[in-house]
Order: structure tokens, then C-alpha cells, then sequence
């Protein structure tokens, strides 16, 4: 395993341009925590600081820099389809079956890097976002605090899903740029069967359950927006607003369904495919 | 003898062109192999299925002793195919160190490969800036990093200038003179028969021949004759029972041998018979020749 995660990071390492992907994707999202976090003065007419409008109190603060953040990882889905469509169009792929690299081991060594990349990315927003909070916070027991964790591991399943999908639009189509607009259509297509099944079915609720199971939503579902429920913390009375923002089991093996299909049909078509 | 690679009754076909058919036979260990054929004869093909890029139809093949797995045995074969594939942005040592992570070798043997192929003062320069010879060496320097049992080069020498073509000849036959099994596909035939003591010929994805070069087709060599008594020589060559087909261009006649004789001894009975020849040349069909006569008859 260790040698399939060497193989792949030199690989990425030594590429100018999937390095300067990683380091956005890493750096971006803290940038942009990090310039929330502070106080800006808009030069003595007012000042602006979030930290103020409660968004930076466990254990709301979990969930509000994770959707956030998971905005980022587009950065990295570009440096998995490249990955792949670099060595269809270097033939390198070619090279290393030659070399002794089986087509398992090849699909395996992207899948590593995936959980790596996505593990690393999760325990840098963890560790960012517990220190701001231990800052900002108003509440800082420990129970407080850990209360929402789980939104650490929603992220992180959803990093991995993503990614997987896009490894496998990536060996479907063996062009990076096409892999990207496959997303795009994914994203269309999942909205035309969410208004077939309004049709369908007649209701809007049973038609967001269906496509509940599609890839897109069942990742997006992971971490529901957290626009609302800041508002629901300002009006409490307001019931008609509540909704289900919580991370569910459910919605977690949905995700890691379509992770193990996406891998394994990858390995499938690069097993099929003569090169 | 050993028996480095065997393909049985190996079949590939691509929707309804049948690209392999039916091709059987052994690579032992210790000669030079080459696999011959025109363009599209099923040569690459067939190297791509028994490198694990191309999925065969029907038949199989195994590498060594038939207990080791395709995987592994990869990992003892060195194998260039058609161009040379590598990172661009890397750097020549870069390539070779992720080389030497997928075959689970050692480092060290970067360098010396490199000098063999004549490349250590370029081995920090940038993939892309090579050109296509250098690109070649560099493949065969990466073949040689595990020291392999068998070296397969697919067309090695194609597009390269001709001082390129020499020095990858040169790098092959000495790399064969250390003893290492190669197997060269090739539709060059001179190049076959400066290096290899074996062919497998192909057409149409079909075995026409599989043996030793010299051994190609049931020849005993020609004589090649000229004399100021040109009608006579050819009166006494149509009665000699040791010669069959005559060809006749010009003042030069082609004898055909039937059965072996020397030229010695040809020589002393024409001069027994009164006829002085001004020219007499004893040879065996060129690989060529060979191989012209093997696809013309079939």
C-alpha cells in the first residue's frame, strides 16, 4: 500500500501543474477561514467581524466550515482527472502494466491517494477549526465542543465519494477536460429524474427521496447547508424554517455505496480495455 | 532447455478483424529471438497480450514454468513497446526511480543503466527535451533496471536517423552477447538478421514459421557462376543431378543446389569437364530472399 501511495505522489509531486492544484486546495479554504475569523475595519465606518453572528460557537461552527470548505475540493477533482487523463494521453499507463504494475494495483494507487489527499484535507479543517472555536467560542465544554463532530466524518466521506466519481469519469472518458463536463451533465441529469419523479409521484418530498440515492445529492446530503439554521439560531420561534441538517447513517452508506461502484467499475473498464 | 515464455493456440480478435489466430510456440532461454512480419501481422498484438495490455480471446500463454503469475513475472521481464512512454516533466532519473517503485528494485542500478545506454550526462534533463533516439535509449535503459530474464523490444529502431539505428543495435547485441534472452519484433529483416539466431514469422496473425534463421527454408545454398563458355556451363549445369532451378541474367548464371556440394568441389569438376570459371560464388538465401519465399509460397 505504502509503495502504491509512492508511486502515485511522485508522480503528482513532480507535476508543476497538479502541484500548484494541491496547494490551492489546501491553502484556499484556510485563507478564506482564517480572513472570516478576523476583525475587518472598514476603514472606521464599521467593522465587520463574523465571529459576532454566533457562527464561530460549537458546535455550530463544525458544520458551517465543513459545507464551506467542501466548496475546495473542485481543485483537487481537476488533479484526479488529470491524473488519469495524463496517462491515457502519455500512454504511461500503458508503461506501467509493462512494468510490472498490476491494473489493480493501478486503479488502487489513485483510490489510495484519494483517502490520503481526503483524510489530510479532513484533519487540517479538524485541527483549524477546533483552534478558531477554542478562540471564538462562547461554549467551551467539552461536550459542547464535540458534539457535532461527525461533520468531520460527513466531510471526509464526502471528499472520497466525490473523488471517486471523479477517478471513474476520468477512466471512462480518458480526457480530463470531458471527465470535468461529465460532472456538469451528471449534475443536469439528476435534476431531470428529480422532475421526472415529481411527475411521477406527485410530490416534491418524495421526488428529493429518490434523489436522495443519486451520487451529487446523496454527497451533497452529507452536509446540508447551514444558511438556515444560523437564521433558525436568530428565530427560534419561527418552526415553519426547522429542517433535518443532521449527518445521518443512512447518508453515509449511500456515499460509500456509490464509492465502492465507482472504484470497482473503474477497475472493470480498465480491466476490459485493451490498450 | 529452459523455456522463458509459452503461447498456446493464442487467439485476439478485434470485432470481426482477427488480429491473432491460432499462434503457438516457445521462447527458450538464451537465444535472440525475432518475430518478423509485415506491418499489421499481429506482431505488437501478440506482445500485448503476453504483457498484460491486451486481453487475449482464446488460448493462453504462461512465463517461466507456468507457477508464476503474469504480474510477477512482469517484474522480471523488461519490455519496450513501439514509443518510448514516459512522464514528460520528469527528469531521465525521475522516470527511472518511479520504474524502480513499480518493479521493486533497487536504486542503485539507475546509473549504471544509464551509462549503458550512454545517457548519464543527460540524466537530470527533462523528459520532453529528448530526442526520439535519446527517448529509445532511455527505454531500453529502463527495461534493463531489473536485470531481466528476457528483453522484448517492439520495432526498436523505428523512426530513429541512422546513427540512431546503429547505436541501438549496438546496445542490443551487446546486451545478447551477456547472455540475455531477447525477443525483437521487427518488420525490418536486415535488422532480424544481424541479431537473431531465431524467428517466428507471422502473416495475418498467422504462424508461418518458427526455428532457427538459418534453418528457414530447406536450402542448400546457390551458386552464383560466370564463363567464357557460358552455353556450355549451362549444357553441363541442366545435366548435373546436384543442381536444379538455372537462372540466367546476362553473363551471370544462378545454379540452385539440390543436394549439398562445396564450391571446391565444383570448382574441380568443371575444371575436369574443361570449363574455367571466371567467377563462381557459393551462397545461402539471404533472410530476405528467405522470407519472401516463405510468404509467396503459402
Amino acid at each position: 500500500m505504502l509503495r502504491l501511495i509512492k508511486i502515485e505522489f511522485q508522480k503528482l509531486w513532480l507535476n508543476k501543474v497538479s502541484l500548484v492544484l494541491i496547494f490551492i486546495s489546501f491553502i484556499l479554504p484556510f485563507t478564506v477561514l482564517i480572513l472570516s475569523s478576523i476583525k475587518i475595519n472598514f476603514f472606521g465606518f464599521f467593522t465587520l467581524e463574523l465571529g459576532e453572528l454566533g457562527i464561530f460557537n460549537f458546535p455550530i461552527i463544525w458544520h458551517i466550515t465543513t459545507f464551506f470548505a467542501s466548496y475546495f475540493k473542485f481543485f483537487f477533482a481537476i488533479v484526479v482527472v488529470s491524473m488519469i487523463g495524463n496517462e491515457y494521453s502519455n500512454k504511461t499507463l500503458k508503461q506501467n502494466l509493462i512494468d510490472g504494475l498490476s491494473k489493480k494495483e493501478f486503479i488502487l494507487s489513485k483510490f489510495y491517494t484519494i483517502v490520503f489527499f481526503s483524510l489530510c484535507a479532513t484533519v487540517l479543517i479538524g485541527a483549524a477549526t477546533f483552534l478558531i472555536g477554542m478562540y471564538y467560542s462562547s461554549y467551551t465544554e467539552a461536550t459542547i465542543i464535540f458534539r457535532e463532530v461527525e461533520f468531520l466524518l460527513a466531510y471526509f466521506v464526502k471528499l472520497v465519494g466525490f473523488f471517486s466519481l471523479c477517478l471513474f469519469f476520468g477512466m471512462l472518458v480518458k480526457r480530463s477536460a470531458f471527465a470535468l463536463a461529465f460532472l456538469v451533465v451528471l449534475y443536469i441529469v439528476e435534476w431531470l429524474i428529480f422532475w421526472a419523479a415529481v411527475y411521477v409521484s406527485g410530490t416534491v418530498e418524495t421526488a428529493f427521496k429518490i434523489k436522495g440515492f443519486l451520487p451529487l445529492e446523496s454527497m451533497y446530503n452529507l452536509i446540508n447547508q447551514p444558511i438556515q439554521r444560523i437564521v433558525m439560531t436568530k428565530f427560534p420561534e419561527k418552526t415553519d424554517i426547522m429542517y433535518d441538517y443532521a449527518v445521518h447513517w443512512y447518508e453515509i452508506a449511500i456515499v460509500l455505496g456509490w464509492t465502492a461502484l465507482f472504484v470497482f467499475l473503474s477497475f472493470q473498464l480498465l480491466k476490459k480495455r485493451d490498450l | 532447455m529452459e523455456p522463458i515464455l509459452t503461447i498456446n493456440n493464442l487467439t485476439k480478435k478485434f470485432g470481426y478483424l482477427t488480429a491473432v489466430k491460432n499462434l503457438s510456440f516457445t521462447i527458450n532461454k538464451g537465444n535472440v529471438y525475432g518475430i518478423l512480419g509485415p506491418n499489421g501481422s499481429g506482431k505488437s498484438t501478440t506482445l500485448g497480450i503476453v504483457l498484460n495490455v491486451v486481453n487475449k480471446t482464446h488460448g493462453d500463454f504462461h512465463w517461466f514454468d507456468g507457477n508464476t503469475s503474469t504480474h510477477d513475472a512482469l517484474k522480471q521481464v523488461g519490455a519496450i513497446i513501439e514509443r518510448p512512454n514516459f512522464y514528460p516533466y520528469m527528469t531521465a532519473e525521475q522516470n527511472l526511480k518511479l520504474v524502480c517503485r513499480i518493479k521493486g528494485v533497487d536504486r542503485s542500478k539507475i546509473e549504471e543503466k544509464l551509462a549503458v545506454v550512454g545517457l548519464l550526462d543527460r540524466k537530470d534533463h527533462k523528459f520532453r527535451t529528448y530526442s526520439l533516439g535519446m527517448k529509445q535509449r532511455l527505454a531500453i535503459a529502463s527495461a534493463l533496471l531489473n536485470d531481466p530474464e528476457i528483453l522484448i523490444l517492439d520495432e526498436p529502431t523505428n523512426g530513429l536517423d541512422p546513427q540512431g539505428i546503429h547505436q541501438i543495435r549496438q546496445i542490443i547485441k551487446d546486451i545478447a552477447a551477456n547472455g540475455t534472452t531477447i525477443l525483437l519484433a521487427s518488420h525490418l529483416l536486415d535488422e532480424v538478421e544481424k541479431v537473431c539466431s531465431h524467428v517466428v514469422v507471422l502473416r495475418k496473425g498467422e504462424k508461418l514459421y518458427a526455428g532457427r534463421v538459418d534453418e528457414m527454408i530447406n536450402s542448400h545454398g546457390f551458386f552464383e557462376l560466370k564463363s567464357e563458355k557460358h552455353q556450355e556451363l549451362i549444357g553441363l549445369l541442366e545435366l548435373h543431378s546436384n543442381i536444379g532451378k538455372i537462372k540466367v541474367e546476362g553473363e551471370l548464371i544462378t545454379a540452385f543446389l539440390n543436394e549439398p556440394m562445396s564450391a571446391s568441389d565444383f570448382n574441380k569438376l568443371m575444371f575436369d569437364k574443361g570449363i574455367l570459371l571466371s567467377h563462381l560464388v557459393k551462397r545461402k538465401e539471404s533472410l530476405e530472399e528467405q522470407f519472401l519465399q516463405l510468404t509467396d509460397n503459402q
